[in-house]
Parts: C-alpha cells; structure tokens; sequence
C-alpha cells in the first residue's frame, strides 16, 4: 500500500471563476433551511412544529427507521415554516435566527470509545455527515466500517480551496480524527505541500493528479479497493473540522466559508455562511444564470430562491446555454468553446480560461467512443462496461464491474467528456438505486 | 413534464436544423457543463481523414484510364475524369443510405445519427469505379438496413456496414467486383473495347507469380509496378486503397485528434508484417512482407474501416489482439487461400464478430485479477 499516489487519468476543466483567496461577505444568519433533502437515504420524521424554540444543535427531525439518527438546526431560533411539497414530502423545516446565538451544550470531552463517539455525533445531528460506500448513503449506527477515509482537497472545476478554507482549523480537523479513529482506523488523502499533511493518529496519503484525483471514491480504489460485503465511511474534511469542534467545544458550529464561482459570478471570493443559507443573501443572481450548489460537474440545481446544502461549501453561477450557434460543429475554430478533444484547437491555448454554460453542445446518440471515458477514470475499472450493466440492471455484473467502489461523481468527468452525450451520472445513479433496492 | 408530442417529421427536421446550429438544449441532470464535442465533429474528422486518399483516388482513376487507353491526359484531366466517375457513387451512396437512415430515424423516433456521414464516403471508396449504380444502390440499402438499422442504427451494429455493403457486392456479383478487368475505368473514355487488355491489381500479379525478387518489380504481361509505385499509389485497385502516402495522411489526422485508435492500426500492421515474413520464409510466396502493406487494401483497411470504435474491440488490451489478428489473418487469406487473394475485407468483418468476444476475455481476466486482489487484500 502506497502512501504516495500520483494519478495520471483525469481532466482539469478550465472553466473561469476561480473564488479568490479572500472573505468578500459574512452572512448573519437570518433564515436558515435544514433540508432532509440532503441526506441519501433519510426517510425524515419531524420533532418539531411552527413556532417551536430552538438552539443552535436541537434536533428537529430525525430519521424514522433509525430514530436516533438526529439532525439539529445550525442556529438557534424559532421554527418559522415547515416546508412541504408533493404528497407533504418534507422539503425544509425554516428556522428564524435569534440575534444572539444560544448552544446546546455537547460537553467538550473527547470520546473514550466507538459508543461515545457515535453517541455524539447522532446527538449532535453531525452522524449525516458520515457517509457509507458502498452507495453513497448515509452511514448505518449500528454498523462498523473497515475505514474511514477523508479526502483534504477537491480537485473539482473551482472548487473551494480548503488549505484556505481549513487551514486554521487544524486543532479541530485533530480533534475529528481523534474520535472517528475510535471507530475505525482513518485514512486521510493530502494533496502535495497540504497544511493537513501533518495530522497524527491517521494513514495520510499524499495524492496527486487532475481531477478526480481528490474525489474520496478515487482515493479508496487506489488504497483500499471496496469488494463485496465491506463497508466504508467516508466524511469530508469541512465536517471532520465540525465533529472536532464539538468534541473541543460542546458547541455545534457548521459556519464555514462558502466560496462563491463560476464565470457568471458578479463577484468570486469566499462568504461565510450556514448552510440552509439562502443563495440570495450569499450572492446576487443575474437574469438566465443557473445557481448550483457544489461544482459544475456534480453540484445540485439550486436556482436563485434556493438554500445552499449541508455539504455544500461551494456555489457556482453559470450561464445558461440556450444561445445556437450557427455551424458550431462545423467550424474550424471555436475559441470560445473549450473541448478535451483533439478534435478542436483548445490544446493550443492550455491555459486558458473558458467562460463556460450550460448547453449540452449536441444531441443525444448511443455510444460511439469509448476510450474517452477511460481517459477520466483514474480506477481499475472499465467504466464502459459497469455503464452498460447498470443500463441493463444487471446485479451480477454491476457487482463484477466494481458498482460498490463509484459514486455518480467518480464518473462525473465521463458525463462531461462524452460526445454521445449520455447521462452517465444519472445511469449509475440508476444503478446503485437498483442495487439498493435489490440488496436490502 | 410532460413530453411534448412530436410532429412525424420532427427527426428530418432536426436532422437539418441541428447540421446548421448547434442545438440550443441545456443541461438537465448530471454534469453542468459538457465539452464543446458531439459526434458530429467526431465523424467529420473522419470524413476529413479521408479527403486525401479520395482526392489522390479521383486521380489516380484518370490516371489508370489514360495509362490503359494510351491517352495523353494532363494531370487536371486525370483528375476531373475521376472525379466526374466518382461523383455519381458519392450521390447514390449518400441520397439511398441517407433515406434509409433518415426513415428508420423517423420511425423509431430519434434523432437521426450521424455515423452514415462516413459510411457514406467509404463505401465509394472501396468499390470498383466502374460498379453499376443499381448495384451500389442495393448494396447500400441492404448494409444500412440489414447490418445498422436492424440492430438500432449507428453505435449497435455488430459489422462495418461500408465493408458489409462491399461484401454484399463481392458475393452477389463478383464477375464486376473482382477480376483482372475492374479495377481501371473504362467506360465514358469512349475508346473502344479494351476488355482485352489486362489492368489487374499488383496484389492479384503477384498473386500470379509476378513477382520479380531481383528488381522487387510486380509485373504482368502489359503492366508493371515498383515499390515506389505502390507506395505512391499509382496502382489500379478500388479508389480510396491504392496510395499509401494519402491514407497515411487520414492515418495521422485520426491518430491526433483520437477518433481512432492508433493501437489497432499498428497491430494489424505488426500482424500483417509477421505473417507475410511467416509467409515468405515458409515458401508460400516470394513477396517480402513489407509488400503487404502496400498492396491492395490493406492499410486502408487497417486505418479506416478496422478501427471503427462501434465494431472494434473496446477495452484497450482488446485493442492490441483485435488489431493484431485483423492484420494476420489478412495476409494468411492472402497467401493461402488460391481463389481470392485479397482478405482485408473478410479478415475485418471476421474480427468484427470476434471483437466482443476479445472483450469478453479482456474484462473476465480483469475481474478475475481484481477478485483475486481482493482476497489477499
């Protein structure tokens, strides 16, 4: 087992809007969402009703299967609004922020064992920030992984930079390694000269390469591939920063800094925020821009009205694309289109910065080139033929072809580089649903 | 939402509106952006790979014709006699198979796919000039009926359908896809009957023994063919095959933009090569291997029709395998078969039904090793 991985498969989308290394705005929450929404695998149940008191860590819905799965709202405050859409699916339960915050105490000791550590994070409403592989839901409490993997660095298009982010966090980042190790033993993946390559009490892993070479999933394949029957957690580093905090501090405190992207982003930086903040209040929105949480490849639609979710420390505005150009495809040149293809000129100017949208740039076809997906899956996979089992429901053959080592993001870059245009996020999305479904 | 209806002749009408603007459809679910390629650009680079080996073709036509009949042709009239030859092909080729796609398009409800762009502008190239229209016709309509759409159009068939349209030809009518006498245009030239006189391939002189292993000339009775000759591509055979300078040319383009992949096309150069030196040291023929690669339509074959991403191999390591035997059983049909000699187009078509298998192999050894990896793991 290496601990130094240099990954050679991948693309680095040059996309414009990189967030400046600088706080442009700090959000006072105001109304704040906690949406079940975000959780894989949460069916919700309410413990709360409008115009109920909380404090920043108090529950207010917890899963209904396993009902000591709490989640708590960021702030404290009053309980505005229960949100509800089709067929009263829970969508958000609002919570009006007090001027002066007031915490549930957790008790700032660290956890002495596994129990202590899961009792914590279920209390603290932190226990959906673990996150199970296979399938990419949300961790089982009464289960035990064979690790815990985290990955320091995203090298998704303009993502936040958390050397910046986290960097002076680093007690914190300690303190959730301290007590996710009780579980099981933490690996951690560093990018090259990372502030976090010094944490004790864990494997760290140096990792290098374009993207998707910081995607958690890539760095498991690499250092322990998952087969059937295993488990692993996984958690990002903004929430290790958060479990830390609560065993140094008692207090639950998922202000981060979001950075703000994209090439239609009046303005780039970071603004701390909670999240369930309202898009609005972190950013203006111009006419016909999409606002999506997360990164261009992965991230959610949020549109302007919409909250940022509790894993997002990234949104994106972009352009929409519905602008036809004329002869596009049969041009020699395009300098405004960016391609990874040879079949365009975008390897004459590598380092330039396109002001990307969101059109599709043709029409959906069956598959004709195969090798470019390869070409972006760092993984010893073939992404081709796990594609094409989940296309076909095939259990046996997903499992052959390693379904329990993706997630749709691991193969994010496949969406983008196929010029068949197929949705393969959505296609695997499709088949880990299945695999769900038929392994339960 | 609900999925608007479509008129029944939205996907004629996408078809054109789509070849002139590029859709204007946005993202949806997955990945926000997409990269500025569409299948579109990727079989125009085809198409592009091929202009040299048709514009040296279209000449070398003239070419053959003035050489046969004795004329005193300038290059231009070389040239435009083999383009006025070609452009009826072109025309047939592309209205027959391009109906037939935009049909069964129609009928299935999608958008009409682009892969015929190429098929088309292959299929003229690898058959005799001279071929009755009706005849290409038919043979169009049954490789895109038959072979493509059949099995669900562009990216689902099993076989090259530009390589089934000529095997369609080869097999339904071979006294005018094969023979000493069809591979030079001579009708329009007006010259009188000439059916006489000999203008067989060097592949088929040496076939016959023509070759010399003193001068490394391919000679019959009338004609006579250097290395260089062949190299250059001034040689009678179907269009597209004969110059090795210009498919290297398309070779390159493909090879650099990777629409195709270079790992087939030097496999089945490395297949050919080993066994036309197998060949040879076995007495089955006197021809060095090097030969093989210019004669007939091996290298066409090995650059265009082979690698083919739907019908070839599709795991990298497949690749090698498919590439390598493509290649090797070409020129064992050559060598040891005595009615037909040239064995690019059987030898593709043949790995074409292979190549699942290939792959098949590939990924199992693969699953196998990670299976294993697991439990030591």
């Amino acid at each position: 087992m290496s601990n130094n991985l240099a990954l050679k498969k991948g693309l680095d989308i040059p996309i414009k809007g990189a967030a400046v290394p600088e706080v442009i705005k700090t959000v006072s929450p105001d109304v704040v969402a906690v949406k079940p929404t975000d959780f894989k695998g949460l069916v919700p149940r309410l413990l709360v009703k409008e115009g109920d008191a909380v404090k920043a860590g108090s529950p207010v819905m917890a899963d209904k299967q396993r009902p000591e799965i709490l989640f708590t709202s960021p702030v404290s405050g009053t309980v505005q609004q229960i949100v509800r859409g089709e067929k009263r699916k829970l969508l958000a339960v609002l919570v009006k922020a007090d001027a002066v915050q007031d915490y549930v105490d957790f008790g700032s000791k660290a956890p002495a064992t596994a129990v202590e550590t899961k009792d914590l994070l279920l209390k603290s409403g932190l226990w959906g920030s673990l996150v199970q592989r296979p399938y990419g839901v949300m961790a089982h409490p009464e289960e035990t992984p064979k690790a815990i993997f985290v990955s320091s660095f995203s090298t998704a298009p303009l993502a936040a930079d958390s050397a910046f982010v986290l960097g002076d966090a680093l007690k914190d980042i300690q303190a959730g390694i301290d007590a996710l190790a009780k579980i099981a033993p933490v690996h951690i993946g560093v990018a090259k000269g990372s502030p976090f390559a010094g944490v004790s009490n864990a494997a760290v892993h140096t990792v290098s390469g374009p993207h998707p070479a910081g995607n958690v999933g890539v760095q498991i394949s690499h250092i322990a591939p998952i087969r059937k029957g295993e488990i692993v957690w996984t958690v990002s580093l903004l929430h290790l920063a958060a479990i830390g905090h609560v065993v140094n501090t008692g207090k639950l405190e998922l202000t981060r800094k979001v950075a703000v992207t994209g090439p239609s982003a009046p303005k780039t930086g970071y603004v701390t925020a909670l999240p369930g903040t309202p898009v609005k209040s972190i950013t203006e929105v111009g006419e016909g821009i999409r606002v999506i949480g997360g990164d261009v490849l992965t991230g959610e639609y949020l549109g302007a009205e919409g909250c940022i979710g509790f894993f997002d420390n990234q949104i994106t505005l972009l352009r929409e694309g519905d602008a036809r150009e004329w002869f596009g495809w049969a041009k020699p040149f395009r300098p405004k289109v960016y391609s990874s293809s040879w079949c365009y000129f975008s390897w004459l100017t590598p380092s330039k910065k396109y002001d990307m949208d969101t059109n599709l740039h043709g029409g959906p076809r069956a598959f004709v080139q195969t090798k470019c997906f390869e070409d972006v899956t760092p993984m010893d996979i073939f992404p081709i033929y796990l594609i094409k089992a989940c296309l076909a429901g095939d259990i046996e053959k997903m499992e052959k072809f390693g379904i329990y080592e993706v997630l749709p993001e691991d193969l994010a870059l496949c969406d983008y580089v196929d010029p068949s245009k197929n949705e393969i996020q959505a296609i695997i999305g499709q088949g880990i649903d299945l695999m769900i479904k038929e392994m339960a | 939402m609900a999925e608007e209806k479509k008129p029944w002749w939205y996907s004629t009408y996408d078809a054109f509106d789509t070849f002139l603007r590029v859709p204007g459809t946005v993202t949806r679910k997955g990945a926000h952006v997409r990269d500025g390629i569409d299948l579109k650009r990727v079989m125009i680079m085809v198409v592009i790979a091929l202009v040299p080996a048709a514009l040296f073709g279209m000449y070398n036509v003239g070419l053959q014709t003035a050489t046969l009949y004795g004329l005193e042709w300038s290059f231009l009239q070389m040239f435009f006699y083999g383009l006025l030859r070609m452009l009826p092909l072109f025309v047939v080729s592309y209205v027959v198979g391009l109906a037939i796609e935009f049909a069964s398009s129609q009928i299935r409800g999608e958008e009409v796919n682009e892969g015929y762009l190429v098929t088309g502008f292959l299929i003229p190239l690898i058959v005799p000039v001279d071929v009755p229209l009706w005849m290409l016709a038919l043979a169009v309509a049954f490789s895109v009926i038959f072979v493509k759409e059949c099995f669900g159009g562009t990216g689902m068939n099993i076989w090259n359908p530009a390589l089934v349209a000529r095997a369609f030809l080869f097999f339904s009518y071979p006294s005018s896809m094969s023979g000493s006498s069809v591979w030079v245009s001579k009708t329009w030239a007006g010259l009188g009957d000439v059916d006489a006189i000999s203008a067989a391939t060097p592949l088929a002189m040496a076939h016959d023994g023509g070759f010399d292993a003193a001068t490394g000339v391919i000679s019959s009775a009338n004609q006579s063919y250097s290395f260089m000759d062949m190299f250059w591509g001034f040689i009678p055979g179907s269009t597209g095959e004969t110059s090795v300078v210009a498919i290297l040319l398309g070779a390159l383009i493909l090879v650099w933009t990777g629409v195709a992949s270079w790992k087939i096309m030097v496999s089945s150069v490395a297949g050919g090569l080993l066994v036309g030196w197998l060949g040879q040291m076995a007495g089955a023929t006197a021809v060095p291997c090097y030969y093989q690669l210019v004669m007939g339509g091996f290298l066409f074959g090995s650059v265009f029709m082979a690698t083919d991403p739907v019908t070839a191999a599709q795991t990298e390591t497949g690749k090698w395998i498919y590439g390598f035997l493509v290649g090797a059983l070409a020129v064992i049909v050559r060598l040891w078969n005595p009615g037909y000699m040239e064995g690019m187009m059987l030898a593709i078509l043949f790995m074409n039904t292979m190549a699942p298998l290939i792959d098949h192999c590939v990924v199992s050894v693969h699953t196998g090793r990670r299976a294993k990896k697991a439990l030591t793991a």
